[in-house]
């Protein structure tokens, strides 16, 4: 299964809704283009919704990384939603659990970006 | 195979099948067929570097002890030993690097092999085993 992202903005806060598989090839390179244009749109609130995100490899990761530093490098700030226990494992092992603001409830998600 | 991301996708796919077949519960089919595309993808990419001449070949052996997965490129060659730690404080941040660490974190057992000229990786995966490498 491809992977496919879709935005919608909430109180000021992109939530960018994410489905599939995020690996090496075009699920990596979706989501670099989707916050490329976000940023690019001056949207530096994002929130990742990984929910339907079925399957994650260690490029998927690293772009995941790569998209943290890059907003924050701008000013900005990139917070993860719903994540499956397939991606939370992998984030608890490669110790970026720590690292990411994450959340279970978008509601609890789009408020944290004001604190 | 070829050295091409179908390669490294069908090669994760015969994981997941071969590790059910073998007996493997859902999750260490996930964290075996993860194992074995992680290290496709650095056969494929940083041993062959996509070059069409060069090819890949994945082994699996399944007995009663668990399962085995060969993987073979025609690359330059690797050191393992010399990449660098990803949970270091300075590479937590890195864009890359987890391929490997990945790899020896789903499966019990990782040995690389140097060929003349490539790279082989033996992965094994035992039966039974999920409960040990959590505790």
């Amino acid at each position: 299964m491809t992977m496919k992202a879709s935005t919608r903005q909430v109180n000021g806060v992109t939530i960018v809704d994410l489905s599939g598989r995020i690996t090496l090839g075009e699920g990596s390179v979706i989501l670099r283009d989707t916050v490329r244009d976000l940023l690019g749109k001056g949207q530096k609130k994002i929130l990742l919704n990984l929910g339907d995100v079925s399957y994650i490899d260690s490029s998927g990761i690293g772009e995941l990384v790569s998209a943290y530093t890059t907003v924050r490098n701008q000013g900005g700030d990139l917070r993860l939603l719903n994540l499956t226990k397939k991606v939370h494992d992998l984030l608890q092992i490669t110790k970026l659990y720590t690292v990411f603001d994450v959340k279970d409830d978008e509601t609890t998600a789009v408020r944290a970006f004001a604190s | 195979m070829e050295s091409t991301l179908d390669s490294v996708n069908r090669a994760e796919e015969l994981a997941n099948k071969v590790a059910g077949e073998s007996g493997f519960d859902e999750d260490e089919r996930h964290r075996i067929a993860l194992a074995v595309r992680e290290a496709t993808v650095n056969a494929v990419y940083h041993g062959n570097h996509y070059d069409p001449k060069k090819k890949i070949t994945v082994g699996f052996e399944s007995s009663g002890v668990g399962l085995t997965v060969t993987i073979r490129d025609q690359g330059t060659g690797m050191v393992p030993e010399e990449l660098p730690d990803p949970l270091a404080p300075e590479n937590l941040l890195r864009g890359s690097g987890r391929g490997i660490f990945l790899i020896r974190a789903f499966m019990d057992e990782v040995r690389f092999r140097t060929l003349d000229p490539g790279t082989e990786i033996t992965l094994v995966k035992r039966r039974g085993s999920a409960e040990h490498k959590e505790a």
